[in-house]
């Protein structure tokens, strides 16, 4: 367990060290969040809209902002770079789990991430709108739900990753993932905005944990705990699949390069 | 320390034949490999590009599983106890690198420590020792990525050996480096086998290595072990030929009638003469004292074939 801890932690600082890109990315990010909190108040700016008046909104777009960072919405390639350069045959012969040690190193990374780029836009939206305010308990539930979503996200990007043991290219399925979980994890537009039966089918994803998910347990939108129960829920079994899906490849397919 | 039994391993090949059709075969990158190596032993497991050296390495780290055969490393399985092997043996790839290349040298090592869970008063030992037969010292605080190849292949070796394995595996270590970063490196190793008796296992294309630090030459092409043996066997068997080059003041003569020269070769008008003998005939020493008796003795050389000739005859062979 300390070992993981270690990884965690160094997680935080490997990400730490880029700074100048954490200033780029934090300038695109307050941006976007200006962007779309204008183009979000001229939709329920008159009145309110499927729950979402204009302090709603405003907590929506800059939480939203915050956290897709936090749980890296579009993917990362990372071990996919490993398995095709075969560099991944160094992380498989460490004495540790493979995906464990992974998920240590990510949840470093998101740990840093919370403090520069998740704390910086939400303090920005609150400062420059009426960004609507929530008690103590639900920002536990709400930080409970983030890391729920991670956890969710983190499986998603695990299994994506691992496909490159088969695929070797896949940065096709990357791409794809990535306009995917933009348009459905609730970030282009609220998933309440969607039809009903769009609404239905979205919740039967992983996606909805991503963001929606947590904005709705800030927003108290709807129970809290089944938002937290789907996302417990997909967690667990895209972390289990990805374990399995990393055993077999480990089995069956040839690690690249001499 | 390392007992491999009939081990074979096959790859299923998919080439385009036409613009739907592909076909399928089989290609044996192992075929049939046994070879033991005790405790202690520094042994250099070498072969052309393609010969099947780093599937085999693969496989004893457990990383490969194999297509059939029996392989015993340190005592388990590799590829059932992968895990609980890696904490026995230290593997170096010289293409990649085990470092956290974003962090200072030193956190890769720190970080090392708790996934091996070393205790920290070995952990402490063991670096040191590395620091200073390495020298390290100058850049432990140098992030990775900033590091020269030549630093940061002394890292690797030091990262294998924190957790102090019984069992060193190093695939292509001096790959890249210059003269002095590979004497360096060589030494080092060297001193580790002999001092502290950790075994050793290196496929290189560098022949010096192996001559500076491997009694034992295991050849491989194409899958299969084409010899296993101490160099100096092997030398014997391949290529048993040595050469005396004299040159003379006067011609003469061609001098092939003296004991155990089995044929010369004259240049410069007589004045320089080839003498090839083997070691098992005459000695170099009574060789020269033969040619001296007959002829004044300006200069002489004795040539013998380097372990890069010994491995092409093995290679010519087939």
């Amino acid at each position: 367990m300390r070992s993981y801890a270690q990884l965690a932690l160094a997680g935080f600082r490997r990400y730490s060290t880029y700074r100048q890109a954490m200033f780029a990315g934090l300038a695109a990010n307050v941006m976007f969040g200006l962007l779309r909190t204008s183009v979000l108040l001229a939709v329920v700016g008159a009145a309110p809209k499927e729950g979402y008046d204009v302090p709603s909104a405003v907590a929506y777009v800059w939480l939203g902002q915050g956290i897709l960072a936090f749980v890296v919405l579009w993917g990362d390639t990372t071990l996919a770079q490993r398995v095709r350069s075969g560099d991944v045959v160094v992380d498989l012969y460490r004495p540790w789990h493979l995906q464990a040690a992974l998920l240590a190193e990510d949840v470093g990374r998101a740990g840093y991430s919370v403090l520069v780029r998740f704390l910086p836009p939400v303090a920005i939206g609150g400062l420059l709108f009426p960004f609507r305010g929530a008690g103590p308990g639900t920002w536990a539930l709400f930080a409970l739900s983030a890391v729920l979503g991670l956890l969710v996200s983190f499986g998603i990007r695990f299994l994506l990753n691992t496909t490159a043991f088969w695929l070797l290219d896949n940065r096709g399925v990357l791409g794809l993932y990535a306009v995917a979980s933009t348009l459905l994890c609730g970030l282009a537009l609220p998933i309440p905005f969607f039809p009903g039966w769009a609404r239905d089918l979205l919740w039967a994803t992983p996606f909805p944990a991503l963001v929606q998910g947590p904005i709705d347990v800030y927003l108290e939108h709807g129970p809290q705990w089944t938002v937290l129960l789907h996302q417990a829920c997909w967690a667990a079994v895209l972390l289990t699949a990805g374990h399995f899906v990393l055993r077999r490849a480990v089995r069956k397919v040839v690690v690249q390069g001499g | 320390m390392i007992e491999v039994r009939d081990l074979r391993r096959e790859f299923t090949v998919t080439t385009k034949t036409g613009r739907f059709r592909r076909s399928r075969r089989t290609v044996r990158a192992v075929d049939a490999v046994s070879f033991d190596v005790a405790a202690g032993e520094a042994v250099g497991y070498v072969g052309r590009n393609g010969a099947g050296k780093s599937t085999t390495i693969k496989i004893l780290t457990g990383i490969l599983v194999p297509t059939s055969g029996r392989v015993r490393v340190s005592g388990v399985d590799p590829a059932r106890s992968r895990r609980e092997l890696a904490r026995r043996i230290g593997v170096v790839f010289g293409q990649r690198s085990q470092l956290w290349w974003d962090l200072p040298l030193r956190d890769s090592f720190d970080l090392l420590r708790a996934i091996y869970r070393v205790p920290a008063e070995d952990h402490r030992r063991r670096l040191a020792e590395c620091v200073e037969l390495l020298e390290l010292a100058d850049f432990l605080d140098t992030p990775v990525r900033q590091l020269s190849l030549g630093q940061r292949m002394r890292g690797e070796v030091t990262a294998a050996l924190l957790h102090g394995p019984e069992l060193l595996v190093l695939d292509e270590p001096t790959i890249g480096l210059d003269l002095e970063s590979k004497e360096r490196l060589r030494e080092f190793l060297a001193d580790l086998n002999a001092r502290r008796g950790t075994t050793l296992l290196l496929t290189t294309h560098d022949l010096d290595d192996i001559e500076r630090l491997c009694p034992r030459l295991l050849v491989i092409d194409r899958g299969a072990v084409l010899a296993d043996g101490p160099l100096e066997e092997l030398r014997e068997r391949v290529a048993p030929d040595r050469v005396l080059v004299v040159d003379l003041e006067r011609p003469a003569g061609p001098l092939d009638d003296l004991p155990g020269v089995r044929s010369v070769r004259s240049e410069l008008g007589g004045l320089r003469l080839h003498l090839t003998f083997r070691r098992a005939e005459t000695t170099a020493a009574a060789l020269i004292a033969a040619v001296a008796a007959r002829a004044d003795v300006h200069d002489l050389v004795l040539e013998e074939p380097d372990i890069d000739d010994v491995v092409r005859r093995l290679y010519a062979r087939r």
